[in-house]
């Protein structure tokens, strides 16, 4: 196949590896340590993956394994999100809501209406774009409420002050966090194909499916995951909005990190 | 007190991250013109006016609004009915006519004018860009925003702290009408001469504790060691 690489191919591909290494060396960057262990890392764990999805998405295991893998990756992706953003209270809660909403409404589209075979090979990987697009969108959703929130506090605190109730405090901020998290997303869309070609569908032609076939595979997931960035965005946006008010309409404390 | 207190503070404490900020206070603020929150930096007065509209909430302790306990009191209209000019003017983005509409967007331009004239802005300011205004323009932007909400007492957090002396004195001028018209002002202050310029009532509020009642005239003849120092102007860090 021509999308085949082995083990010499991949430390061959380790030359570019190198280039950033010397260039981090060249440019006084201090990098080289962490590319070294970013590489070693990512490879270690791609590695284990292909193990584990071997296994799962076997044809002759139960698809139940599949449906665990994806409570699994929501799970983590909702812990990821609480780590990122820890001045919103129970923000992993929210997190497991927003993920597994998205995940339940956007895979009844993908497979109920027939886009793709309800099959391991399909839902796993899938679903892991769609919570790994979600989760980055998520951490740049809920940091940016925080920071707007904190920044403009005189500004809230003023709407506030007007009786306002929070989440109408809340909302211009809210709103500059949502852009901000949808217009990376927003632009991808905008620029698939001109700018670059995306990874699923460079996977599939080098692994030498049809180029038609694979921009069709591409476009529905462009859409996926487009829907489940701007739904899981929103959610997190109004979950953590709502932790960071008190009940009687009051912004916490959200204090400057030390060295902020 | 004729009508009763506007704002009465039962043995009410607030307790924060650094340490105790305001210390079982019992307070009872007239329900007429001007009265002066007075104190050093960090002495818990602006503390004391938050309490007011519920932007802070006691430890322990309650507070009751006219005669009402606070906590039986919607938060939401209680702020409607005080409300609150900052000690940094600010402004939302937009016109000034765009702030006025967050109070209460169902007025109309005609509304406003009235509002912005009672704050001697013209009523050309209606159109203005609110980042065009000055520091004291911006302050009686800020005030005609409160006020478009008809509110019946009013919290002014050192107003004037940002502005100018001529621009200070205009917003002085304008809290006593405001008094006089029957809208009570709480004004937090650290200036002395501004205290006595303005106020009705004085309350001076040293290490988070009440340190005296009373009106400015009267204040120097206080038995209190550190209301003495604090009027002398020693145990001011501005």
């Amino acid at each position: 196949m021509p999308g085949d690489v082995d083990a010499v191919g991949l430390i061959a591909s380790l030359i570019l590896i190198v280039v950033a290494l010397v260039l981090s060396r060249w440019n006084r960057l201090g990098l080289e340590s962490s590319i070294f262990t970013a590489v070693l890392r990512a490879t270690v764990q791609l590695l284990g993956i292909g193990v584990v999805l071997a296994f799962i998405i076997d044809e002759e295991r139960s698809l139940v394994l599949s449906w665990l893998w994806v409570v699994a990756m929501a799970v983590f992706a909702a812990r990821v999100l609480s780590r990122r953003a820890p001045e919103i209270p129970g923000l992993a809660r929210i997190g497991l809501v927003a993920f597994g909403a998205t995940l339940a409404v956007s895979l009844a589209v993908m497979f109920g209406l027939g886009i793709f075979p309800l099959e391991a090979r399909a839902l796993v990987p899938l679903a892991g774009m769609m919570v790994g697009n979600s989760m980055n969108a998520s951490v740049v959703t809920a940091r940016r409420v925080v920071e707007e929130l904190r920044d403009k506090r005189d500004e809230v605190e003023a709407r506030l002050a007007l009786g306002h109730p929070s989440r109408r405090a809340a909302l211009p901020y809210m709103r500059a966090a949502l852009r901000t998290a949808l217009i990376p997303q927003i632009e991808t869309t905008r620029a698939v194909g001109l700018v670059f070609l995306p990874g699923a569908m460079t996977g599939l032609i080098l692994a030498g499916v049809d180029p038609f076939d694979a921009v069709l595979v591409q476009a529905a997931i462009m859409f996926l995951i487009l829907g489940s960035v701007a739904t899981t965005t929103t959610l997190i946006a109004y979950g953590s909005v709502g932790k960071l008010f008190t009940p009687d309409h009051r912004l916490i404390r959200l204090p400057r990190p030390a060295g902020g | 007190m004729p009508g009763g207190p506007l704002f009465e503070f039962d043995r009410v404490t607030v307790t924060g991250s650094s340490g105790v900020r305001l210390s079982n206070i019992e307070l009872a603020v007239p329900s007429s013109g001007v009265t002066a929150l007075v104190g050093p930096s960090g002495s818990g007065k602006s503390t004391l006016l938050r309490l007011c509209n519920r932007l802070e909430l006691p430890t322990s302790g309650t507070i009751s609004y006219r005669g009402q306990p606070m906590n039986d009191i919607d938060p939401l209209s209680l702020r409607r009915q005080v409300g609150m000019v900052f000690q940094k003017p600010v402004l939302f983005a937009g016109t000034v006519r765009d702030n006025l509409a967050e109070a209460d967007g169902v007025l109309d331009d005609d509304a406003y004018r009235a509002v912005l004239k009672r704050v001697a802005l013209g009523e050309g300011f209606l159109e203005r860009p609110a980042d065009e205004l000055s520091g004291g323009e911006a302050q009686r932007a800020c005030l005609a925003r409160a006020l478009v909400a008809s509110p019946t007492a009013l919290l002014m957090d050192e107003p004037t702290s940002s502005l100018d002396g001529a621009a200070a004195h205009r917003l002085e001028g304008l809290a006593q009408q405001l008094a006089g018209e029957g809208i009570p002002v709480v004004w937090v202050s650290h200036d002395l001469d501004q205290v006595t310029r303005i106020a009705d009532h004085v309350v001076v509020v040293i290490g988070g504790a009440i340190a005296y009642t009373g009106t400015a005239a009267t204040a120097g003849g206080s038995s209190d060691p550190r209301v003495l120092e604090f009027l002398a102007g020693e145990n001011d860090a501005g």
